[in-house]
């Protein structure tokens, strides 16, 4: 296990190199320049400018020098929030995307893995559609719109929770933000965990099982509902790496400082740190993630471990 | 079955408490750190990316530098210029030379005084090519400015010397009428040297900022809030009516909006278009709406065909542009149809306008048709061109407008591309596959060269690629000349000659809008949409937060 | 007994969502024949008009007086279409891909999935921008680069599914008895996947035409005066209390799309399993 572990993150360092290279390159290729403005800087300026972040050199030897700060462990400056460096924007502000993102992720695996198993199990009964038909909705409405709606009647017409992160200290902000986030992720998983579920219990040994007369609690409990959670668990990594960056809508309308936003201003921005640091987190975020959701499906499904 | 039941139900319970968790009643949010003090909460609809009074560039950032800093001279609530660093300034003869007597009880937050050399830093630091400030060129008309700017000579040779603790001398290249008025931007600010590392670099951190302005800041969450506190040390301390400003960065302005309805803002920066009536019909009374200097205009690609060369064409998609009704029906916040570049408003100038202005739009339509005409383009020969704006609610409906006014009065079969604002910059500035495309310009200061500079041959602004010696001349003309009756006749006939040969069509002036809580006392409405937290004050038995 | 019944019942789920897809479809092209207007056609004197029966503005007029009905109808046409291209995109790609690295696994395995790694670090959005840029803003573009996205998930899924079939008895019995590696992928793996594979795509589809609408949000989407049903609705979000029609009609239509969708994909998945079971 150890040493798969090792050997996982050992492999890890190609891929991750390979990231940067390929983000580095499409950055630049985008067209426009991170000091762009409507304003246009006259020539001694911007030279001055291109010259204080070493935007006048060769593209090589940009890479390098940059490739030569990661490997220190420094992200550079940020070109559009020029009082931090890329290095604190992320420490600073990833403690606020990490607690949003794991409550709202806790919510929808809780309630979702919940709602799929009721649903499984009542498959002609009025609740499987109760609960569909809810999950339905929750993946037929854009956060944009939810958000927004909850907004509007929660804060501006009810005046129960606040509209706006720093208005006020209290844990009351947290509400509206994770809801609206882990809304459309109870609804996959829900659905995810049913489907899974139905399948696994109409497969044979849960047939054997059956036949030797357990009961319908304790072949879901002892048979069912391991392998059952393994396509949930695989969704699992993708979604924690969509919570993170799909919350950019969330953290935008509540104002939330997180990181996700980070990511796509700073595209549009062409804040080539910024987007680059962004970029190396996320991919170094991405393969762990992988690798305990692997890690975990060997857990659960002894057969995949031993074949290790 | 019932197995299932059980920790479902637990599962509910779990949930039921940690929401019930959050939904603490509202009071009980609040250990309220800010007991007693009045809080003023507005918004800034982006972050301001430095607090470094040279390195900043946004307006956003220039705002919460004006609550933190003061240059030598401020401006009121309505907008007049008004000493502040500075109690009293006179000019020499030739005008190329400026005396600024400071103030003796102004105090940096640390306690030190406000000397004079600090000035004299703080410009230094601004043309230094070493700090790469966005705004170095402002000062351009200063002594050695430029040749600093490149590189040429030393930072210390700049023309502004202390000529004791509290008299600043500043020297000019050429005149400069509006010298005092470009010394209340927050680049010219002087700076505290034991603020600064070995490097130069300010520490801008919360808590350890050293200003001179009316707060220090307390707390700093990018994208999310500033938070200032007064400053104690303050000359002008004991007017200073609000204890904490928090600034909040709000980029989508209906979150903005909601913020406001649902009392948590006491001032917005803006009104989002969609829901200016009902916004004006629900709070009329806080609604402030003023002119601001700003134009908004498209620009011509004049460096290749069709417009290239082609005055008629010009002129008439211009007179074809219905902006009575594109600024009534689909824009609709009170801005100002724009029949001039320069906007109305502004000190010692009267905008000449087209020679169209007065007539109706139908006589205009007819008269564009026969200009379309002449052109060389008609029904079977149709004008088709690309409109490029960048992506934004508001371009779009009014590039939508004026695409269905052109087909609609000549004919002409506009595409509209909405590209990303760096991708069209690029493409605007390559000035290849452009051909008319949307711009604007928000003035700095307060003077016409200001807007007529914009289109100057040769400057990086002039996007249109405008070339015409004879505005040029006037141009130099009106800069070398002291007198402010000529100067004024000079800048007004470039705009003259300028609007003959249609560089541009200027589509509308720009209004501030804001939303200003009841509560809030003091509040002045102003051409440059300047609001200093320092005058301001809430109502009282209204400053406990909302 | 209670096969006949889910059969039955996936049947008129089957019917129901179907025929209501079909009905919408066949409105949403048939729409802009019949009504009189015009989908880029303005009306500055019918500024956000409710809806009406005068000039037949039946779901009203937009902030700049275009017929709001033809506009949803062609909304319609281009998010069907999202769902169609994108998906059939990260259908193809995503199943092969993670059949073949499942089922090969090994080294193979290991390089395939740290490609899929790779590419989901990746941030999309630039990928996007450059795509953009590249080919003129070309629409079509945009569907395949979101499918492009989706495979990477289609292709994880499939290839953990895979893997624990491989580790059934069935699998090792062909193998042994000499069936070659495409066979067995479409003999006993693909069967196999289907269940999971339509709930996925049923996943996808909105997912898709969520992404579509986010990229609408952030003005990456289809260009104006042309339009999908994902930037109807983001227009109309901001108008919901002064011109709520703006967002309800097409935030409804967007939804039941959603839903016939899923509906779709769970009543086929019903009917697929009573019939494997049967």
């Amino acid at each position: 296990m150890l040493r798969y572990t090792l050997r996982r993150l050992l492999g890890a360092i190609p891929t991750v190199l390979l990231v940067i290279v390929l983000a580095f390159i499409m950055v630049r290729a985008a067209p426009g320049g991170p000091f762009d403005a409507e304003r246009a800087l006259s020539p001694d300026v911007e030279a001055n400018i291109a010259r204080y972040y070493n935007l006048d050199e060769s593209l090589p030897r940009q890479f390098f020098r940059y490739l030569g700060g990661v490997l220190q462990g420094d992200l550079g400056p940020s070109y559009r929030y020029r009082d931090t460096t890329v290095s604190e924007l992320i420490a600073d502000h990833l403690p606020v995307s990490m607690m949003i993102g794991g409550m709202a992720m806790l919510l929808a695996i809780i309630v979702g893995v919940a709602l799929g198993i009721m649903a499984a199990l009542n498959r002609t009964a009025i609740t499987d559609r109760v609960v569909m038909g809810f999950a339905m909705l929750g993946i037929s409405v854009p956060v944009f719109v939810l958000a927004p709606v909850f907004m509007l009647f929660l804060s501006v017409k009810l005046q129960w929770l606040p509209a706006g992160w720093s208005s006020t200290p209290g844990p009351s902000k947290y509400v509206l933000p994770v809801i609206s986030l882990a809304l459309p992720q109870i609804a996959y998983i829900a659905r995810l965990s049913r489907a899974s579920l139905i399948d696994v219990l109409s497969s044979d040994f849960i047939r054997t099982a059956r036949a030797q007369g357990l009961s319908q609690g304790s072949i879901v409990r002892y048979h069912a509902l391991k392998p059952a959670m393994l396509p949930v668990l695989s969704y699992m990594g993708p979604a924690i790496a969509v919570i993170l960056t799909g919350s950019v809508v969330i953290e935008e309308i509540f104002g939330i400082p997180g990181v996700g936003q980070f990511f796509v201003r700073g595209a549009l921005n062409r804040d080539y740190t910024l987007v680059l640091g962004i970029v190396i987190f996320y991919a170094v975020l991405i393969v762990l993630l992988n690798l305990i959701v692997d890690l975990l499906y060997g857990l659960i499904d002894p057969r995949i471990r031993a074949r290790r | 079955m019932s197995f299932f039941r059980r920790p479902l139900v637990l599962f509910s319970l779990l949930v039921v408490v940690a929401l019930a968790f959050f939904f603490f009643p509202r009071e009980g949010d609040r250990p309220d750190p800010f007991d007693g003090l009045v809080v003023l909460d507005r918004a800034l609809s982006s972050e301001p990316e430095s607090l470094d009074p040279q390195l900043a560039r946004t307006t956003q950032a220039a705002d919460v530098l004006r609550d933190l800093g003061e240059g030598l001279a401020g401006y009121s609530p309505t907008g007049e210029l008004v000493p502040a660093g500075a109690i009293s300034w006179t000019s020499a003869e030739d005008a190329l030379s400026y005396r600024f007597e400071l103030r003796r009880e102004a105090r940096w937050s640390n306690g030190d005084p406000v000397t004079a050399s600090d000035y004299v830093l703080g410009l230094q630091r601004l043309v230094d090519p070493a700090t790469a400030a966005f705004y170095a060129g402002q000062l351009g008309s200063v002594l050695n400015a430029e040749p600093i700017l490149r590189g040429e000579m030393a930072p210390q040779s700049l023309g502004v010397e202390a000529i004791d603790d509290y008299t600043l001398e500043i020297r000019l290249e050429r005149p400069t009428p509006y010298l005092v008025a470009l010394l209340t931007h927050p680049s010219t600010f002087p700076v505290n040297a034991s603020g600064l590392n070995e490097r130069g670099e300010m520490n801008v951190n919360a808590g350890e900022l050293i200003s001179n302005g009316a707060y220090v800041l307390e707390e700093r969450t990018t994208n999310t809030l500033v938070q200032l506190r007064r400053n104690e040390q303050y000359w002008n301390n004991q007017n200073t009516a609000i204890d904490v400003v928090r600034h909040h960065v709000i980029t989508e302005e209906m979150a903005e909006l909601n913020r406001f309805r649902a009392g948590e803002l006491h001032i917005t920066s803006n009104v989002p278009p969609e829901s200016f009536a009902q916004v004006k019909e629900e709070y009329g009374d806080q609604l402030h709406v003023y002119p601001y200097l700003g134009v908004y205009y498209y620009g011509f690609n004049l460096t290749k065909p069709p417009f290239k060369d082609n005055l008629p064409l010009r002129q008439a998609l211009s007179m074809a542009l219905d902006r009575e009704t594109l600024v009534e029906k689909i824009i609709g916040r009170g801005e100002v149809p724009a029949y001039s570049f320069v906007p109305p408003g502004i000190d010692n100038y009267e905008p000449p306008q087209f020679s169209y202005a007065n007539l109706t739009q139908a006589e205009r339509n007819s008269i564009a048709r026969s200009l379309y005409a002449q052109a060389g383009y008609g029904d079977d020969n149709p004008l088709r061109f690309e409109l490029r704006y960048n992506t934004s609610d508001t371009h779009q409906r009014i590039a939508l407008a004026a695409q269905s006014m052109w087909k609609d009065v000549l004919g002409a079969e506009v595409t509209l591309v909405n590209e990303e604002v760096r991708v069209m910059l690029q493409n605007i500035r390559d000035a290849e596959i452009t051909q008319l495309f949307k711009s604007s310009w928000i003035g700095d200061f307060n003077d016409a060269q200001n807007f007529l500079g914009v289109v100057e041959p040769g400057a990086p602004s002039n996007m249109p690629g405008y070339e015409n010696e004879e505005y040029l001349e006037l141009l130099r003309n009106a800069a070398s000349n002291m007198d402010l009756e000529r100067r004024r006749l000079f800048l007004e006939e470039a705009e003259r000659v300028m609007l003959a040969d249609h560089p541009v069509i200027p589509v509308y002036f720009f209004v501030s809008k804001h939303l200003v809580s009841n509560d809030v006392v003091g509040w002045g409405d102003n051409l440059l949409d300047y609001h200093y937290s320092q005058h301001l004050s809430l109502k009282p038995g209204e400053q406990a937060r909302p | 007994m209670k096969t006949a019944i889910a059969r039955a019942f996936a049947h008129r789920t089957v019917l129901v969502s179907a025929s209501l897809l079909a009905i919408v479809a066949v409105f949403a092209f048939l729409g802009p024949v019949l009504s009189p207007n015009d989908y880029a056609e303005t009306d500055f004197d019918e500024l956000r008009a409710a809806p009406t029966l005068s000039d037949l503005h039946i779901f009203g007029t937009d902030n700049l007086g275009r017929d709001q009905f033809v506009r949803t109808m062609l909304g319609i046409q281009v998010t069907l279409a999202v769902a169609f291209i994108a998906s059939f995109v990260s259908l193809v790609i995503g199943v092969l891909y993670g059949a073949v690295a499942g089922l090969v696994g090994g080294r193979v395995d290991a390089v395939m999935m740290r490609f899929v790694d790779t590419l989901y670090a990746l941030p999309f959005i630039f990928f996007v921008i450059l795509l953009m840029v590249a080919f003129d803003r070309n629409f079509l573009l945009v569907f395949v680069a979101i499918g492009a996205i989706n495979w990477l998930d289609m292709a994880r899924i499939v290839r953990g599914q895979t893997l624990s079939l491989k580790e059934r008895e069935f699998i090792d019995a062909a193998r042994l008895g000499g069936v070659s590696l495409p066979g067995i992928i479409w003999r006993h793996i693909a069967p196999n996947l289907v269940g999971i594979v339509i709930v996925y795509v049923t996943l996808t589809i909105p997912q898709a035409i969520l992404m579509e609408s986010f990229l609408s949000f952030l003005g990456l989407g289809i260009q104006e005066p042309r339009t999908s049903l994902g930037s109807l609705v983001e227009n109309g979000v901001g108008q919901i209390e002064s011109a709520s029609w703006l967002l309800l009609i097409p935030a409804g239509l967007l939804a039941l799309i959603l839903m016939c969708f899923n509906f779709l994909g769970d009543g086929l998945r019903d009917l697929f399993d009573s019939r494997s079971s049967a």
